[in-house]
């Protein structure tokens, strides 16, 4: 029964991905279409009180100095917001001003689409932060991670220019992101989530006891959350908390709502290349590498926890701990997969209680990053991945490389080296820097090789914008927001920024013709080259620190 | 220099309008929306007793210690709903294992009627939220003999109760089946009172 309802997701899942992606592609290839009769206006409203009249394509220079120049206004307000949230309106709570290192923390992690919390909702947001802060970023940095992966799009399959980010970013948000989450809300709140201004409510129990229940604006924060691959919960425990998450529906739409994007955008891009069967190949290794850790995870979950087992009670439900009984083993294994491969980083249950063969799974698809990924980045580091397949194809037989019609030269290499690297590298030389230091190492609370997963998922969610945790680790200390916050900055910036130049670089190419010899990017050879390519490079990276941790834990536990 | 300041302004407009449309304006209609449409839900989905009093939210969980009533999960904040979450303990952790190993312990003494190997695992376990308001049908089951030997209701009556209160997958297929233990308690006390 677990395997069919993950099954029948992956099947709505495919359902939805050409509607899904010829849409997306309607909204950003410019061309006139009757969304316009819908939005226009509206729009036009926003460019004229904003004030940009004239909104031709800009270089990938321009384009990338207009997405960081926005990121940085929207980091400034939010960052006097959170600051100074004590004495703004909608407070119920009397929540005080926030400490100045989770600050820096939290507004670069929300603005980086990463999500990574080490504050708690409960306590440590008001109402207007809630809203203001935490949903308006969601918005933004999906909006910004979108457009980005469109201009590259734009870039790699020749289009006369990159486009403009301020006519892509608003269009995300008018024409995707608001109503879609103004309708997923609706629905989630029809199945129990609430959405409500009042305060905290006061309870006398069932058996005479006294209960405080923390409450709040919290459906449109979840459905913003899940569309824009955010992550951020309201609550502390994420999406395993009933409020955010009540029932298995809820969940499959929250699972959905953050996978049908990134898994549309192959879609989108073949029909930009104008070769959809391109599309269809970067979307089947996707999948294909999605199925293979997504069974880790189901296997090692069902089969549970040796130790446990061994006590002599009923196990058959698999390993229960940190996870709700209204989902069981299939949605919560299903939605770590989807959470770490969408980079998303909510929860609906806690990775730090994985197994260890468990915890491999989301660690991988962080680790790997282009398994889908969030908000166009996944797409675009598959893309990365897909040009550096051809590069190795091209010098084994000799050829110059061509992508698209395109020859892959010196340039392009060095770029994409720059962004395949930076990822490691922001990942391993941190964790060694935590183990190396008091700091670091005094807020490992799990004994043992799980507390070197602890730490090297910490800095591997933050690298990879994905934002979930292994949670037990107390992170919310100067060390860690300052660290962590670097190394989120690095892992949004640095890549995104290569690639545009990437796209820059190719747009002002004369196109070859093809010929007889060329070799061909839509066909099962080149997904199995480019699944290939992925794990090799995976594999030769990561290996020996993910035989540290899980590995070894396991190895103690059977 | 005209240009570069016009530029900014222009960066510095469009965010506030952002910030104003998805921080302010989103939240708030959906806020109206939601409770003029859906009151119920969108407060929180709350139960009342027979008098009418509030007694919880049926999403959320509620600690439990009387033992002539049914126990939900382990719960490391004992469901003080102020905050949420668990210890995340690893799998490795062993005050995980000891408290594991307490607790079925325990259970063995409470109730002595059943044997351990028919203890389910969900019972013995914390929760992902530490607010998690149901337990899996067989763990309400595994807790009759104890409830009928201290409350003198019979255990067909009880079991009973709970398959009335078992709710099935969703859509006949979606997450697993389960009891929410408040609703299930607050019928349990309906029963007695008869």
């Amino acid at each position: 029964m677990g395997i069919v309802q993950i099954a029948a997701v992956i099947v709505i899942l495919l359902l939805l991905v050409k509607p899904v992606g010829t849409y997306l592609y309607h909204v950003f290839s410019n061309e006139p279409s009757r969304t316009d009769r819908i939005f226009g206006g509206f729009e036009r409203g926003i460019f004229k009180l904003s004030g940009l009249k004239n909104r031709e394509g800009m270089t990938w220079k321009g384009y990338a100095i207009s997405f960081l120049g926005t990121n940085i206004v929207l980091v400034a307000f939010s960052y006097l917001f959170l600051r100074l949230q004590g004495a703004l309106p909608m407070n119920p709570n009397g929540t005080g001003g926030m400490e100045q290192s989770l600050t820096f923390n939290t507004v670069i992690s929300f603005m980086t689409n990463t999500n990574l919390q080490h504050y708690s909702g409960e306590t440590g947001l008001s109402y207007f932060s809630q809203m203001a802060v935490i949903t308006m970023m969601m918005f933004t940095s999906a909006a910004s991670g979108f457009s980005v992966a469109v201009a590259f799009v734009r870039g790699i399959t020749g289009r006369d220019t990159v486009g403009n980010f301020f006519e892509d970013f608003v269009k995300s948000i008018t024409r995707i992101f608001l109503p879609l989450a103004l309708l997923v809300t609706l629905v989630l709140v029809a199945l129990q989530v609430p959405q409500t201004l009042q305060p905290s409510l006061h309870v006398t129990t069932l058996e005479g006891g006294s209960q405080q229940i923390a409450i709040g604006p919290v459906a449109s924060l979840e459905s913003i959350k899940h569309l824009g691959t955010n992550g951020g919960g309201f609550f502390g425990a994420n999406s395993a908390h009933p409020f955010e998450n009540p029932s298995p529906l809820t969940n499959v739409i929250e699972i959905l709502s953050m996978w049908t994007l990134p898994a549309s955008l192959p879609y989108m891009y073949g029909l930009f290349a104008k070769n959809k069967r391109q599309g269809w190949m970067i979307f089947s290794a996707m999948m294909t590498l999605f199925v293979l850790l997504l069974g880790l995870n189901y296997y090692a979950e069902t089969a549970g926890n040796p130790a446990i087992n061994a006590m002599g009670i009923d196990a058959s439900q698999g390993s229960m701990e940190g996870k709700e009984v209204r989902f069981g083993i299939a949605q919560s294994s299903l939605f770590t997969a989807v959470t770490t491969a969408a980079t998303t980083g909510s929860v609906n249950n806690m990775h730090d209680t994985l197994t260890p063969l468990g915890s491999i799974t989301p660690l991988s698809l962080m680790m790997l990053n282009n398994v889908f990924g969030g908000k166009g980045v996944g797409l675009v580091n598959m893309l990365m991945y897909a040009i550096l397949g051809v590069f190795l194809c091209g010098l084994m037989v000799g050829r110059t490389p061509e992508f698209l019609g395109r020859k892959i030269e010196a340039r392009e290499m060095k770029l994409i080296a720059i962004a395949i690297l930076i990822h490691p590298l922001i990942i391993l030389a941190p964790t060694a820097a935590a183990f190396l230091t008091e700091l670091g190492k005094g807020s490992i609370s799990n004994p043992g090789f799980h507390g070197m997963t602890q730490v090297l998922y910490e800095f591997t969610s933050s690298a990879a914008n994905n934002g979930s945790g292994f949670e037990g680790l107390a992170d919310n200390t100067t060390f860690w927001n300052v660290l962590t916050g670097i190394v989120m900055l690095l892992g949004r910036y640095v890549s995104i920024i290569a690639m545009l130049a990437v796209a820059g670089s190719m747009i002002r190419k004369k196109p070859v013709p093809e010929t007889i010899g060329t070799f061909r990017t839509d066909n099962g050879l080149f997904t199995g080259i480019l699944i290939g390519t992925v794990l090799i490079i995976g594999a030769l990276t990561f290996l020996p620190v993910v035989v540290l941790g899980p590995v070894a834990e396991y190895l103690t536990l059977r | 220099m005209k240009n570069t300041s016009s530029y900014i302004l222009s960066i510095v407009r469009l965010s506030a309008i952002f910030i104003i449309l998805c921080g302010v304006v989103y939240p708030l209609a959906s806020t109206a929306i939601a409770q003029v449409l859906m009151p119920s839900q969108a407060n929180g989905s709350l139960l009342k007793n027979s008098a009418g009093q509030v007694i919880g939210s049926e999403l959320i969980g509620q600690n439990f210690t009387n033992p002539a009533l049914f126990h939900g999960r382990v719960s490391s904040i004992d469901y003080k709903a102020e905050a949420s979450g668990s210890n995340n303990y690893g799998p490795s952790n062993t005050d995980m294992l000891k408290r594991t190993s307490d607790f079925i312990a325990q259970w063995k003494l409470d109730n002595p009627q059943v044997p351990v190997n028919q203890l389910p695992i969900d019972l013995v376990t914390n929760s992902g939220s530490g607010l998690d308001p149901d337990i899996s049908p067989a763990s309400a089951i595994v807790q009759v003999p104890r409830i009928s030997s201290l409350t003198g209701l019979s255990s067909d009556k009880l079991e009973q109760l709970i398959q009335s209160h078992t709710e099935g997958r969703e859509l006949g297929l979606f997450g697993e089946e389960r009891v929410n233990v408040l609703k299930l308690n607050k019928a349990l006390f309906e029963l007695s009172a008869k």
